[in-house]
């Protein structure tokens, strides 16, 4: 077990590594940060202080090997908007964007186990037709313009709900509900395929000759086997959900999390706190990777360590 | 174990393939979701094609006499406008023909370069195998968990945001999935007898792979393409929508979602249409594809015909009951 | 005779198929004693699965049971009514072990819980005593260690410790009969014998009665007492299981046996039987036999019926006629 886990450990690394070398690239080779986060009125003289502050008249070399001391370091240097470290920022931030991915990601799993069982036991029949249907719309539907509808719905209209912001639970209900449809539809189908499929395995054909009603079949037997393909795509979504989805629905919902932040840094030319964000991100999503794998090996117990 | 040993011994083989394009129609016919799903692809291809013909105005004339026209079937709507007009006194319908054009342009475009780049690459490591393998499955495994929009992001706010840019990011970001697949079709492939046998009589490594393996991979890339089409359709409309994809005056229908969104409370059709555009459009696009998989597979067809009986025989027992 | 156990009446089964229905019984009827040892032989698709699998219950779309009866003890066991009083019957009365051990176990359950969950159902053992009895169970069935072998899972123990333990769980309510489809196919020849050991040395200790399908003879010969032998759907031929080795009276059981090795001691050379069986889909209201049949003709087209010839049943207007004199 250990040394799975130091391997995989080795992997993470690999990828956040990939990450700095992209973003290196990216900004400094590619694009030009002085242009991007000093304002045009900016003189000559002030660009070339700029640049020698962040070490542009260094060999890129040396330029590369500073970038990712700083990033081990977690110094991703102060936040030209907040005018304070970028890394505060984001840690000021983040629990606001876990809170909104628990509340909509955990909805998902919790309504989508029994809609996906109860639709493989009747495939073809009432239930089945309408949470596919659902399914269908909500893969179909993009969030922004879903949190949209639902704003003029809930929030306008009937005044059930705030529109914006954070603050109370009420606050939470439309972006959590929001955030909550693509992976629902996703985790639903994956639920009802993965059981049909399940149901038809012969060690279904023994629970059932060894006169085990339905109900107990799908509950001790068949819903043990779907959990390891269900961690593995319910962790796909929650990274998903974490590097895309957030953005789009604390931008329409006004909700102070990272996503909203990464838009309002970008608007403003922020470079060193979108970097800080993008490997925040890129951290957690290499830790749930990690957590995943491990989750998955415990729950089956084939799965040799390696 | 009985059911399907039964069918595979004793039915006369079904041809997978059906021989006339006719009964492919009928049968599509059967699945009205799917044509109906087919429909709406065609007529929105038609849309894109002939956006400067069928489109009643330009998308970006505006008028001042005209703004904020409701739809027809409203108080205020007119029949010069048909889905009203927006903040500046533009055609709402005009804008979401040309960003049909928007929209289509970009998710072929990049389906094409990241299938193209995924391919070559899956062919490439499935090919050679051993350490290029490898190498090049554990550099898709890295690229496969980097924070996916934020980084495009970041990318499109370095360089400056435009379609080509979004363009060449989504395809830089969406080719690992091809790879995969490809390279999984591919060393499958190479182990079954008939491919072995090509090798040991000596055919070259490249007739190896154009005759023998790439006609497997056609069908399963096609399907992958046409779903991860709907992805970029989406992302592209997200992106737009924040404000780093299609840039003003063009067209696009996140981008129109994006700014009918200040109007929000006092003329829902401006954000509801473009919206609408994109749900519909990958709705039919999801409902073909998922036809199309289903129709090209013998086993799934099987599975499908027997469901359908199942739920015929549970509705006619109910029916007996009631 | 005693009131049989088992009694299938003229059971129809078919499957609906995009092709058509495929007519997997066609009025199969046979019985099944106290204690007593049936076999049924046929090729694949010739229906001995299917026959047993409706028995269970365990017919699926697109399959169905489109005619006739299964009764246990004197009362029906199938159709729509009656599954949920059947229920108490499945797995208590009635139990059925599979071909492949290796899949016709839950991946991801222990060995225990599996044989446990049995016993609690049926017998309403509280956990302690089912857990107690499942190690019983598998001591019973000649897997050692039982205590420690019991927190287990399947991909732990090979195939044919997992027969064993199918059959732990088959036994462990102590039924009357024990339904066992090919259940040594899968395994090792030297494997094979240990099972089938197994099982004549438990139907023995606890007066059980045994259906055994299978297309091997030589398993039959060594176990049964009686055989029953299909061909595309049907029974064509039922009785003792000397009577039919030593003197088979249908054209297809001759051609069985002469094509298994080992069991025909007047043969030197194994002949197989030309052709293929009809297909199910429009099978024909003959002997399905007939267009393989050295001796069949014109009178063979009509419907042949099961009737009593000597201590047996066969459906062969020519029953008894050597058919394959004439090959050698």
């Amino acid at each position: 077990m250990l040394e799975f886990i130091v391997r995989r450990l080795f992997q993470g690394i690999l990828v956040v590594f990939g990450v700095t070398a992209t973003v290196f690239v990216v900004t400094r080779l590619v694009g030009d940060p002085v242009a991007l986060m000093l304002p045009l009125s900016a003189t000559e003289a002030q660009r070339a202080a700029f640049a020698q502050q962040i070490g542009l008249d260094q060999p890129i070399v040396t330029q590369f090997l500073r970038f990712v001391g700083d990033i081990a370091t977690l110094d991703f240097g102060n936040s030209l908007w907040q005018r304070r470290p970028a890394i505060e920022v984001v840690f000021e931030r983040l629990p606001n964007t876990l809170l909104l991915i628990a509340a909509g990601l955990g909805a998902a799993v919790m309504l989508s186990i029994p809609l996906g069982a109860v639709s493989a036991l009747r495939p073809g029949g009432l239930v089945d037709r309408l949470t596919m249907s659902v399914g269908l719309l909500g893969l179909a539907m993009p969030q922004f313009w879903l949190g949209l509808v639902a704003i003029v719905i809930f929030a306008v209209t009937l005044k059930w709900l705030p529109t914006s912001g954070m603050g109370t639970a009420a606050h939470l209900v439309l972006p959590a509900l929001t955030l909550s449809l693509t992976p629902l539809a996703r985790f639903t189908m994956m639920v009802r395929a993965s059981m049909i499929d399940e149901l038809n395995k012969p060690y279904v054909k023994t629970a059932r000759a060894k006169g085990l009603g339905l109900t107990r079949i799908l509950r001790v037997h068949t819903l043990r086997n779907i959990l390891v393909p269900f961690l593995s795509i319910s962790g796909w979504e929650l990274i998903s959900t974490l590097s895309g989805y957030t953005v789009v629905v604390e931008t329409v919902f006004a909700w102070p999390g990272l996503g909203l932040t990464a838009v309002q840094a970008i608007q403003r030319g922020d470079l060193f706190l979108m970097q800080a964000i993008v490997f925040v991100i890129a951290f957690l999503i290499v830790l749930i990777g990690i957590v995943l794998d491990i989750l998955s090996k415990a729950v089956d117990p084939r799965m040799e360590l390696n | 174990m009985a059911a399907s040993d039964f069918t595979a011994s004793l039915t006369p083989p079904i041809p997978a393939t059906t021989s006339a394009p006719r009964s492919a129609i009928s049968e599509l016919l059967h699945d009205k979701a799917a044509a109906i799903g087919l429909a709406f692809i065609l007529l929105i291809v038609f849309l894109a094609l002939f956006a400067p013909l069928v489109a009643p105005y330009d998308p970006a004339a505006q008028s001042i006499m005209a703004r904020l026209k409701p739809p027809v079937w409203m108080a205020r709507g007119t029949w010069e406008h048909l889905l009203g007009t927006d903040n500046l006194g533009r055609d709402v319908l005009s804008r979401i023909i040309w960003g049909a054009r928007a929209t289509l342009t970009i998710g072929a475009v990049t389906c094409l370069l990241a299938a193209t780049l995924g391919t070559v690459v899956g062919l490439w490591a499935g090919f050679i195998g051993g350490r290029t393998d490898s190498v090049l499955m554990r550099l898709v495994d890295i690229q496969v968990s980097f924070p996916g929009i934020l980084l495009i992001l970041l990318v499109v706010a370095v360089l400056g945001p435009g379609v080509w840019t979004l363009v060449a990011v989504l395809s830089v970001t969406n080719w690992m999935v091809y790879a995969r697949l490809v390279r999984g079709i591919v060393s499958s492939t190479r182990q079954t007898p008939y491919v072995e046998a090509a090798e040991v009589i000596g055919c070259r490594p490249a007739r190896v792979i154009f005759r023998h393996i790439l006609p497997n991979i056609v069908s399963p890339l096609l399907t992958l393409a046409i779903l991860e089409f709907t992805n970029i359709v989406l992302a592209e409309a997200a992106v737009s929508f924040l404000g780093f994809g299609v840039q003003p005056p063009a067209t696009s229908w996140g981008l129109d979602v994006a700014s009918g969104r200040d109007y929000l409370f006092i003329a829902w059709w401006l954000v509801t249409f473009p919206g609408l555009a994109i749900v519909v459009t990958v709705l039919s696009i999801n409902l073909f594809a998922n036809w199309l998989r289903v129709t090209t597979d013998p086993e799934e067809r099987e599975k499908r015909f027997a469901r359908a009986e199942t739920a015929k025989r549970r509705r006619a027992r109910r029916r007996v009951g009631a | 005779m005693t009131m049989p156990l088992l009694e299938i009446d003229n059971l129809h089964v078919c499957f609906d198929t995009r092709a058509g229905t495929v007519q997997a019984l066609r009025g199969v009827s046979l019985s099944v004693a106290p204690g007593e040892t049936l076999g049924i032989v046929g090729e694949s698709g010739s229906g001995k699965s299917v026959t047993a699998q409706a028995v269970m219950g365990l017919i699926d779309v697109p399959g169905r049971i489109s005619g006739g009866e299964i009764l246990w003890q004197g009362q029906p066991l199938a159709g729509v009514d009656v599954t949920r009083a059947a229920r108490g019957i499945w797995g208590r009365e009635i139990t059925m072990i599979f071909q492949n051990p290796m899949t016709s176990l839950n991946p991801l359950m222990t060995i225990g819980a599996q044989i446990a969950e049995v016993v609690e159902l049926h017998m309403g053992f509280d956990r302690r005593a089912a857990r107690q009895r499942a190690a019983e169970l598998l001591s019973a069935v000649g897997i050692a260690g039982a205590e420690r072998r019991l927190g287990q899972y399947p991909h732990e123990f090979s195939g044919g410790m997992r027969q064993r333990v199918m059959i732990a769980m088959g036994i462990a309510c102590e039924p009357k009969l024990l339904i066992a489809d090919e259940p040594t196919t899968a395994l090792d020849v030297t494997i094979q014998a240990q099972i089938l050991e197994l099982l004549a040395e438990l139907q023995e200790k606890m007066g059980l009665a045994i259906v055994l399908i299978t297309h091997d003879l030589g398993i039959v010969a060594g176990l049964c007492h009686r055989v029953a032998v299909m061909y595309a759907g049907q029974i064509v031929e039922t009785g003792p299981v000397d009577a039919i080795f030593e003197n088979p009276s249908h054209p297809y059981t001759q051609g069985l046996i002469r094509s298994t090795p080992g069991l025909d001691a007047d043969e030197e050379r194994l002949t197989a039987i030309d052709g293929a069986p009809p297909g199910l889909l429009r099978p024909p209201s003959g002997c399905a036999f007939l267009p393989r049949c050295p001796i069949g003709d014109e009178g063979c087209r009509a419907p042949q019926r099961l009737r009593a010839v000597g201590s047996g049943t066969v459906a062969c207007r020519k029953a008894g006629e050597q058919a394959w004199r004439e090959a050698v």
